[in-house]
């Protein structure tokens, strides 16, 4: 299992490859990818701030949970961190288990997870500024979907 | 020596995202009222719905005890990324 916060840009296909390698237990792989959106101009950046060691500890812990509750063979959580600019990949998941259904339901649930619950601040920077960001109420219903 | 961090919001509003303290007040309410002491938009910002403080990167609730070298967060309502 994988988690990984960074300020690099990250390719998600070559991350996807490197998850599905070497399985031959696994009969299904479900991946996500999140794309930083310019929203017609309005976003030119979007700014994540993380708490290093408390952040990627949190979200270890929601990763081990969905293991458990789904019964995965693995999984792995890339999340970008710092300035994203339009157009770059932010949020990779990539959930591993022996059927699909398991599969595609953990990565459901880790990305609602992810969007309303991790512990991330986020800015928006735009023509008229930059403001902080606060999960909408779909996000937050979308989370609530799994408790 | 203590750290305290702000995130967010809360970093924004007070200029500083770190500080380090060669002691800390006894409890945790004492620090929140040192660090906006003389920022009343600060202390108006810690004082909102939502704002959470990290211990040694544990969330704690209520107030709480603190002793020497800890580390000490306020956080802002988490936005998810």
């Amino acid at each position: 299992m994988i988690v990984r916060l960074q300020t690099e840009p990250f390719e998600p296909g070559a991350l996807l490859t490197d998850f599905c390698r070497g399985r031959s237990e696994t009969g299904a792989v479900v991946s996500f990818t999140g794309i930083a959106r310019a929203s017609a101009g309005a976003t030119q950046a979007l700014e994540l701030e993380a708490y290093p060691g408390f952040t990627d500890a949190e979200i270890g812990r929601i990763a081990e949970a969905a293991r458990t509750r789904f019964g995965l063979d693995d999984l792995m959580i890339a999340h970008r961190i710092g300035r994203i600019a339009p157009g770059e990949a932010i949020v990779f998941v990539a959930t591993a288990a022996a059927h699909r259904r398991e599969a595609f339901e953990a990565a459901d649930h880790l990305m609602d997870y992810l969007k309303s619950r991790a512990p991330f601040w986020k800015k928006e920077h735009g023509p008229d500024g930059a403001r902080w960001i606060e999960p909408t109420a779909r996000d937050l219903a979308d989370a609530e979907r799994w408790d | 020596m203590a750290r305290v961090l702000l995130f967010g919001r809360l970093a924004d509003i007070a200029g500083w995202r770190e500080r380090r303290l060669d002691s800390l007040p006894a409890r945790l309410s004492s620090l929140k009222a040192l660090i906006a002491a003389d920022d009343p938009r600060l202390a108006e910002a810690l004082a909102a719905p939502g704002v959470q403080a990290a211990v040694d990167k544990t969330l704690v609730r209520g107030d709480m005890a603190l002793a020497a070298g800890m580390e000490i967060a306020f956080l802002p309502p988490m936005s998810g990324g």
